[in-house]
């Protein structure tokens, strides 16, 4: 004991994690107590004092990044309710988990927007799926459903219209073996649930001010729409969520003086399917389409985020095999496709936005075909390809590339994997990022629209949890595959892309700069799928178990994604010994977390310049409204 | 079907030989589908993943423009067809229904993909609606999750043999044709749940009854439940009352809990006995008549 006291302290600061829990135990005695659950990790805190520790978490131990906060219902497993925060620091290492309890009838959690302005949309969500109230809050308001909307959806004894059972796989589907579909109970044909006192009347407000209701602190309608005269030259602005331009179903509202915005509020929930209710009826191995279906770009990223969570809590489990050296590479080589993928479609959608309109995408889109092509003979689908698995993949990669379409005039496509593969990465992508660079890099009309707009400092950056490219081009070198290294990717030799301006055209160029990252990943790749070859992709040389039982406990596993950080958050709780279906399933989207500084971003620049700053942002909506 | 001037040029009306080349004579519903089959506007409008398929299919490598959907269009006022790429969400159809409403007839609306066919993968979710049609007349549907270009392409091509089939002469399949524009669809609402403004007489009363069902029962909310006891108790009546009447075995009865659930319940054990009892006595019918036999 007396030598580790004579050793050099190190600063807080860079402590590890129990050291930093002890700083806070010793900090707040009483306030915390340590996660002692099977399986959990982190602190425990006293919601009273919880802003107060959080400001020493962020303040004093450094972790400066609020990577994910979100909320999870133990109905029947101690009956609380609970806010989980994943802390980081931007330097890299591991997560200090903290959490916060309380009780279901009447539940109230401190906001945490004072500490970190990355737990607004988060605290909103929990608000909107949970009905836990964040005291401190700006502008607590629903975000993804509606005002008026009947109840709060996560809740464990909350139950959909088409409610057939807790748990998948449904025994009500097959009753005595006799098939029948879910509508057959539905009166109406319609999946709707509605409460008894309705009146059709007081909802039908088609006055203006009603469009504009349950928005928040950013617009205030009232004020500009109220004046009389024609003095005035605000303007409240609606764009969406029908807009050629917002990438989707999104929808901001501006104000704007003259041609210069002084506030924006993005609205959303338009596609909001549900991921997480149905994820958490489903069985573990259900879930894995679903994630194909969030970043619908980049379905290889989605499915590899979820495999490390729930491989993460079956590592706690006796029987669990890691995967195997094959196995990693691929995951890496399809995860690094999929990335050139997201920011081929990114890049060329946000020129789209600043006005090449569909002549640089028409270049991009038929370079992914390529690589969906690949996709589609690896997988069996171009876009959800439903590749990874617990342990291991679905499948090794063919012999051949072959046309699925069995059209005579596709006779073209038949190719030696590796061949394809090699020529694509050593030739083809090569070939159309540096035609990209060359048309558009130095681009007068590109600089002109696109430096020193929509800036972000690294500051605001880090303190409204941005994730991928913006935190990136905001000049901090965050990337979770060398900061939280996972999978294979401490042995490849690969820089992260870091850009200082913080403006649009930083954005960009750390994108294109990713994009030569990921042909030089995949250079490596090549050689270890050869020296590799005749290997299994799973550890015993066959399938792991189709339906896990995994054991209980909490997991967050993360990737850097082509949007930026996407972790899931899974809990397995419930049943002896381990559950067959997650407890909790929660996904960090980095669309939804990035929209957080749309706002601030916005601010000063010309209409005309918002969609663009939208576009360098990169969202895409299915995985912002899961 | 394509306009041929060869074959047009082939007809009973006499026309002068040195006009043959210049004139064609043909039906004037052929010319009208004619048309308006190859001049058909999609709007740009995307959803969700199938969104991304459309933009593959209007991109260069299947390129819909060879079919005469030469460009899409941003605004519903300069539509013909709405693809309806993706999921459709309670909060997203109000927009939907009020864009079909700015589209000039005539209009057709192309559901793409699972979700907007059906509800799709999403179809549980308290937030979807199960598929566009029930609040849009959809022409045609695609399958596939997301349709593959080629899919959608097929899918573009029905709409089009569909056009082909259509007759001026017949109102039922050019409503709009010389009587101006139609009805508006009634825009949904959002209230505690979705509400189509067609429907609300039935959603008045399903709900007082729903309310007096759980009066009784002492329940607070969830109707949904009430009513799918009622319905699955409606469903077993027609199966009883369809099934003959001489066997003992088909009346089962359960003792009915208080609950709709544990109602649910006796419900499925009912139907499951009763399907066993109707395989027993299928089984029996057959060797009685092989034994006729």
């Amino acid at each position: 004991m007396e030598n580790l006291a004579a050793a050099p302290e190190q600063p807080i600061e860079t402590a590890s994690i129990d050291d930093a829990i002890a700083y806070l135990k010793s900090n707040h005695p009483g306030a915390i107590k340590l996660d002692d659950r099977a399986g959990y990790e982190g602190i425990i805190v006293d919601p009273d004092h919880l802003v107060d520790v959080a400001r020493v978490i962020r303040g004093e131990l450094g972790f400066d990044y609020l990577s994910s906060a979100t909320a999870v219902d133990y109905l029947g497993e101690g009956d609380h309710m609970e806010m989980v925060y994943h802390a980081y620091r931007t330097g890299g290492g591991g997560a200090l988990v903290f959490k916060a309890q309380t009780d279901r009838e009447n539940p109230a959690i401190p906001s945490l927007t004072s500490v970190w302005r990355g737990a607004d949309f988060q605290e909103r969500e929990a608000w909107d799926l949970y009905g836990i109230r964040f005291p401190g809050h700006p502008n607590l308001k629903r975000i993804l459903m509606w005002e008026g909307f009947h109840g709060h959806p996560m809740r464990k004894d909350w139950r959909e219209a088409y409610y057939e059972e807790e748990l998948k796989p449904f025994d009500s589907r097959w009753p005595g073996g006799h098939v029948h579909r879910s509508e057959e109970k539905n009166v109406f044909g319609k999946n709707v649930n509605y409460p008894t006192d309705i009146d059709l009347n007081r909802l039908m407000d088609s006055s203006e001010s009603a469009v504009y209701e349950s928005l928040g602190l950013g617009v205030d309608v009232e004020r500009i729409m109220d004046k009389d005269g024609f003095e005035t030259n605000e303007l409240v602005v609606n764009m969406g969520p029908h807009h050629p331009s917002t990438h989707g179903v999104f929808r901001m509202v501006l104000t704007v003086d003259g041609e210069t915005v002084t506030s924006l509020e993005p609205v959303m929930g338009y596609l909001h399917r549900n991921h997480e209710k149905i994820g958490e009826r489903n069985t573990y191995l259900h879930n894995i389409p679903f994630t194909d279906r969030l970043d619908y770009i980049s379905s290889m990223g989605n499915n590899h985020g979820y495999v490390l969570a729930v491989e993460q809590l079956m590592s706690l489990g006796r029987k669990y095999n890691p995967p195997t050296y094959r196995c990693e590479a691929l995951r890496v080589m399809m995860v690094e496709l999929s990335r050139i993928v997201n920011h081929l479609w990114a890049i060329g959608f946000w020129l789209n936005d600043i006005g090449a309109f569909f002549t640089p995408v028409l270049y991009f889109i038929q370079e992914r075909e390529r690589i969906l092509d690949f996709f589609e003979a690896v997988a069996g689908s171009r876009m959800m390809c439903n590749y990874m698995r617990f342990g291991g993949l679905f499948g090794d990669l063919p012999e051949r590339i072959k046309s699925v379409s069995n059209l005579t005039n596709d006779r073209v496509r038949d190719y030696n994997t590796m061949q394809f593969l090699t020529e694509m990465i050593n030739e083809r992508i090569p070939r159309t990022i540096d035609e990209l660079e060359l048309l558009l890099t130095q681009n007068e009309i590109v600089l002109e629209r696109s430096v020193d707009v929509g800036v972000l400092s690294a500051e605001d950056a880090i303190n409204y949890s941005a994730a991928g490219p913006l935190l990136r081009g905001s000049g901090v070198a965050y990337d979770i595959r060398r900061a939280d290294p996972y999978s294979i990717y401490p042995e490849l030799d690969f820089d992260i892309a870091v850009e200082e301006e913080g403006d649009m055209y930083a954005r960009y160029r750390v994108r294109v700069t990713e994009l030569r990252e990921s042909v030089r990943i995949l250079r490596q790749i090549l050689p270890r799928l050869e020296a590799t070859k005749g290997e299994s992709i799973w550890a015993d040389g066959k399938p792991g178990a189709y339906q896990p039982r995994v054991p209980h406990g909490e997991a967050y596993g993360r990737v850097e994604n082509g949007k930026g950080e996407l972790g899931y958050y899974v809990v397995s709780a419930g049943g002896r010994g381990g559950s067959s279906n997650p407890w909790r399933y929660h996904v960090r989207a980095p669309s939804f977390i990035n929209l957080t500084p749309l706002g601030r971003m916005s601010q000063g620049y010309k209409v005309a310049d918002i969609v663009g700053i939208l576009g360098s942002i990169d969202i895409v909506l299915g995985e912002t409204d899961r | 079907m394509e306009l041929n001037l060869q074959e047009l040029n082939a007809t009973e009306f006499p026309v002068p030989v040195e006009l043959e080349d210049n004139i064609a004579i043909t039906s004037l519903s052929q010319l009208y589908n004619w048309g308006r089959r190859n001049s058909m506007w999609p709007m740009l409008f995307g959803l969700a993943c199938c969104a991304i398929e459309m933009i593959a299919t209007a991109s260069s490598r299947f390129d819909f423009s060879r079919f005469g959907f030469e460009v899409m269009r941003a605004t519903p006022r300069q539509a013909d067809l709405m693809i309806v790429s993706g999921t459709v969400t309670k909060k997203m159809v109000v927009p939907i229904v009020r864009l079909y409403n700015q589209m000039p007839e005539p209009k057709y609306v192309l559901a793409m993909g699972a979700c907007a066919s059906g509800g799709g993968p999403f179809k549980e979710g308290y937030n979807v609606v199960s598929g566009m049609d029930k609040y849009l007349p959809v022409d045609v549907y695609v399958p596939g999750c997301p349709p593959t270009p080629q899919a959608l392409l097929y899918g573009m091509i029905a709409l089009q043999r569909k056009i082909d089939g259509q007759s001026i002469a017949n109102g039922d399949d050019v409503p709009w044709y010389g009587v101006g524009s139609a009805e508006p669809t009634p825009v949904p609402v959002l209230g505690p749940d979705i509400i189509d403004p067609r429907q609300m007489d039935m959603i008045r009363r399903q709900a007082e009854s729903a309310a007096r069902d759980m009066e009784a029962l002492g329940l607070r909310e969830l109707p949904a439940i009430t009513q799918i006891v009622a319905a699955k108790a409606e469903t077993a009546e027609a199966v009883a009352e369809a099934l003959p009447a001489d066997t003992d075995a088909l009346n089962v009865v359960l003792p009915t809990g208080g609950t709709p659930w544990q109602e649910a319940e006796d419900i499925r054990e009912k139907r499951r006995l009763r399907a066993l009892a109707r395989k027993a006595l299928r089984a029996t019918r057959r060797a009685a008549q092989a034994e006729g036999e």
